[in-house]
């Protein structure tokens, strides 16, 4: 849109706004994680921390074995992925390479599940896991990702596997190629970039979980960075230097991940928003 | 192409048997659980027909209403909270400003920060004694607000939180935004229309779908707000922010009355599935898709 000088000086204004707005709370967030308990409270507010309190971390962090949850987390978090990547891979490629009776009636069954509220299957699937013994176990949190990795990945790559020409499969076939030679030669390489989409997707939602390891985590020494942080929170109530800390940690993966795979967040994004 | 059912099936075998086990299976068990008074506590479980229901609708259960108000009242603020403010940041972001993908990295980059985090952010910032908002407030001479602690501002000031994390939806409006080819700006531009009629006769009609596409996926997602409550609020003060999602989880899993959380979880279901119906049956009225002219 051809846009006058007024209107972006307006533009600019209201931009430099919201990243105050947006910014802000990280800014917050860093300047507690670095300060004397003393200095937080200070009114007005002050900024730069002074001295800079770097042993807030190394406190938050023995305070409570953050590292076991640290560890716990990115194993769960890894097992997802692979899973995840896996097994949506495969399905959607059932679901678009293969032609096949009835796949598209099978695919509008499945996507119905998209709409369906994650409480619905909340207590029987617990009560499943139980009766199965894994109860405060990884295995609940983990095996789902090894049976399709949630319909919405395989909607995504689907989308994606149909925009690469036929020809290359019928091409392969000639060459007396099979299903999985194809798969794995043609189509999953040549969607790379829609792969990282899902397993970039698919490391925020496992590593942002709490609702999961919530129900079926009980022994401290299983729990995940987001338990251990609300956990932490209800023993260190007004602690907000060490509460920061502790905080700042959990985030940081995240930021460094985003920062790191930006691009194809963004196109992940546009992807599914467009096609939706 | 050939056809290969023995193929086909194979591929999405995982798939398929996934939402057997994990989805269909489990919703047909819950339901079977509604009629149940099943919980942990109980040696013996009985079919009790409709009694869960019948307890939630007939108001002996204290706690259902004042769960469906609060998710309701959360849902009525967010949702056009939501929408608007991604669609008129999108907007701002797809103006012909430098600096474009750093403001974009800006507002996405919240929306990556953990609900756990996230929340502990915002109960120091909203923190009603020593807190950065309220300070500001006073500073400039306003009264500052109880926040979360307050009965009449709680649900607006989760509202609030979670509108740091809007990032996904302005990114999917300005892919909508930045698929309306020019022309059709310069066509008002020859006619001497202002930006007022370009929004409204250009941009809304032709973002309309992505406009239905954020709001249906932002009112499901509002519908079962959890995090929010069971970390900043444990539903409180005095109920106000007893979200549903969170109140099934309570009756679920700290007072372990499965069959009736089961009853819930159902209701909650037939919920999501009439507002979505609602939305989609509206939507024919005001979603204008390309090619197809409003019908």
């Amino acid at each position: 849109m051809r846009s006058s000088r007024l209107s972006l000086t307006f533009g600019y204004i209201m931009l430099a706004l919201i990243t105050v707005l947006f910014i802000g709370p990280f800014l917050w967030l860093i300047r507690s994680s670095l300060m004397d308990l003393s200095q937080i409270f200070t009114m007005p507010p002050e900024w730069i921390p002074r001295p800079v309190r770097w042993d807030n971390f190394s406190r938050a962090m023995t305070v409570l074995p953050f590292g076991t949850y640290f560890v716990n987390t990115l194993v769960i978090t890894a097992a997802v992925m692979v899973g995840t990547v896996l097994s949506s891979s495969v399905a959607a490629f059932g679901f678009s390479r293969v032609e096949w009776q009835g796949r598209n009636i099978v695919f509008a069954i499945l996507m119905s599940a998209m709409m369906l509220p994650g409480a619905v299957t909340l207590i029987p699937s617990f009560l499943g896991w139980q009766a199965l013994g894994f109860y405060d176990t990884f295995y609940p949190l983990i095996v789902p990702a090894y049976f399709g990795g949630g319909i919405f990945n395989i909607f995504l790559l689907r989308q994606f596997y149909l925009t690469i020409p036929r020809d290359f499969d019928e091409a392969a076939f000639v060459d007396g190629a099979s299903y999985f030679r194809i798969y794995r030669s043609i189509i999953f390489p040549l969607s790379r970039s829609a792969i990282i989409v899902v397993a970039l997707f698919c490391f925020l939602a496992s590593w942002n979980d709490f609702m999961g390891p919530l129900i079926y985590l009980k022994s401290e020494n299983l729990f995940t960075l987001a338990l251990g942080l609300q956990m932490f929170q209800g023993t260190y109530t007004a602690q907000w230097d060490l509460l920061m800390a502790a905080s700042a940690v959990v985030v940081l993966p995240c930021v460094v991940v985003f920062l790191v795979g930006q691009k194809y967040f963004l196109e992940g994004i546009t992807l599914t928003g467009l096609k939706g | 192409m050939r056809k290969s059912l023995f193929y086909g099936l194979l591929f999405t075998a995982p798939a398929i048997l996934g939402f057997v086990i994990f989805t269909l299976g489990p919703m047909i068990a819950s339901l079977v659980l509604s009629f149940t008074d099943y919980s942990v506590f109980k040696d013996h479980t009985s079919f009790i027909g409709l009694d869960n229901y019948i307890r939630m609708f007939s108001g002996a259960d204290d706690y259902f209403y004042p769960s469906l108000g609060a998710t309701f009242y959360f849902v009525v603020l967010r949702v056009p909270a939501v929408i608007i403010l991604s669609f008129l940041i999108a907007l701002l972001l797809n103006m012909n400003v430098k600096g474009r993908a750093f403001f974009r990295t800006v507002v996405y980059l919240p929306s990556i920060v953990p609900a756990v985090a996230s929340a502990m952010i915002w109960m120091w910032l909203l923190n009603p004694d020593l807190g950065l908002v309220n300070t500001m407030l006073q500073a400039v001479g306003l009264p500052g607000s109880l926040w979360l602690y307050g009965e009449s501002s709680v649900v607006p000031a989760v509202v609030l939180t979670s509108l740091w994390g809007i990032g996904g939806t302005v990114i999917i409006f300005l892919a909508g935004l930045s698929g309306i080819p020019r022309q059709y700006y310069e066509a008002i531009d020859v006619d001497g229309g202002g930006w007022f009629s370009k929004l409204r006769h250009i941009t809304i009609p032709l973002v309309s779908p992505t406009i239905f596409f954020n709001a249906i996926m932002t009112l499901i997602g509002s519908i079962q707000v959890f995090n929010e409550a069971y970390i900043l609020t444990q539903g409180g003060p005095n109920n106000k922010s007893l979200f549903y999602v969170f109140y099934l989880w309570r009756t679920g899993f700290r007072d372990t009355e499965m069959g009736y959380a089961s009853a819930l979880a159902w209701v909650l279901f037939l919920i999501i599935l009439f507002f979505t119906f609602f939305v989609f049956r509206t939507s024919k009225s005001w979603v204008y898709y390309e090619g197809e002219g409003r019908s």
